[in-house]
């Protein structure tokens, strides 16, 4: 488990570090104003793509000896995807900041979001609420 | 190492960093990266309710990621004290753009005209700490991921749902910066 923590701590400093955590920088991303954005994103999914493919083609192990497999997502009819994630994309914009920034910005001087953090725990109980009623 | 403290990490190295938790977790313990689910861990542990969608064994599934999460914010806190702090150098434009919308302190890492304290009595700081935060919580529920568990792990792992969740991520995001938070000010 503290591997996790450790593992969490490096996060927590790239984002901030890198500043992925502004929500200065996400302005500039949706605006077009800086390459910044997309060359974090686009530079992680490639590194993580090519280890996917690396770490299935060598069907590796993970370190408790279980063959690594990724569960693929449910499609359904899309429009969870397509509903929750614009929805959350009109919050990113807003508060500047994924889940993962919102910690690491309580801790990087911003405690104003730990509001973030339980308006979002408050959306995230709210769904599971509605969660039969939507369509997914 | 003591002059990486005080440098704004680049792009290309921040982002191959971050793409390498996805190999990194699953070899450490078969866990896929993916920030949200701890919302609903969070849910499940304190307020489950009588909602089907919280009622698992959070410590089983999420405990690995919870203590993630307290890394990350521990993370922050180290970072912001590794090295001296500077302003955000973000491009002219930008500027420009922002202080033609009302913002004119660009000191730290978020505009305090939105994110302290006293600002939450005004609408703008409302909005988008309060209302963003929702709209972040119930989205990120309702997607299954956020840009972590469907811009990486997602599109890493060639989902189509992800690259559906991705393209809303951007639609929402561009509404919210053209036409809510013009609004706001």
């Amino acid at each position: 488990m503290l591997v996790y923590l450790l593992l969490g701590i490096v996060f927590g400093v790239v984002l901030t570090k890198s500043e992925v955590l502004s929500w200065f920088r996400i302005q500039e991303m949706f605006r077009f104003q800086s390459f910044r954005m997309y060359g974090i994103i686009g530079s992680a999914v490639g590194t993580a793509a090519v280890s996917v493919a690396i770490i299935k083609r060598l069907r590796l192990k993970s370190a408790s000896g279980e063959v690594i497999s990724i569960p693929p997502k449910q499609l359904g009819t899309g429009i969870r995807y397509a509903a929750g994630g614009t929805i959350f994309g009109l919050g990113w914009a807003l508060t500047g900041a994924c889940p993962g920034p919102l910690f690491a910005l309580i801790g990087a001087g911003v405690p104003v979001m730990i509001v973030a953090v339980l308006s979002a725990l408050l959306g995230t109980w709210i769904y599971g609420w509605l969660r039969p009623r939507l369509p997914h | 190492m003591a002059s990486w403290g005080a440098t704004l990490w680049p792009w290309y190295v921040a982002g191959p960093i971050i793409g390498l938790f996805v190999p990194t977790l699953l070899i450490v313990g078969n866990k896929l990266f993916g920030f949200s689910s701890n919302l609903r861990h969070l849910c499940a542990a304190l307020v489950p309710g009588r909602i089907e969608s919280f009622r698992y064994d959070w410590r089983k599934r999420g405990l690995w990621n919870l203590m993630f999460m307290a890394g990350t914010l521990i993370g922050g806190f180290i970072a912001l004290r590794w090295g001296t702090p500077h302003d955000v150098a973000i491009s002219a434009q930008t500027r420009v753009s922002l202080a033609k919308l009302g913002i004119h302190d660009f000191a730290g890492i978020a505009p305090r005209e939105l994110f302290a304290w006293h600002a939450l009595l005004t609408l703008r700081g409302f909005v988008c700490v309060v209302v963003g935060g929702f709209l972040v919580g119930f989205g990120t529920a309702y997607a299954g991921g956020c840009t972590s568990g469907h811009a990486i792990s997602g599109l890493a792992d060639f989902q189509l749902s992800s690259l559906i969740a991705v393209i809303g991520f951007f639609a929402g995001g561009l509404v919210a910066t053209y036409f809510i938070l013009p609004l706001l000010f």
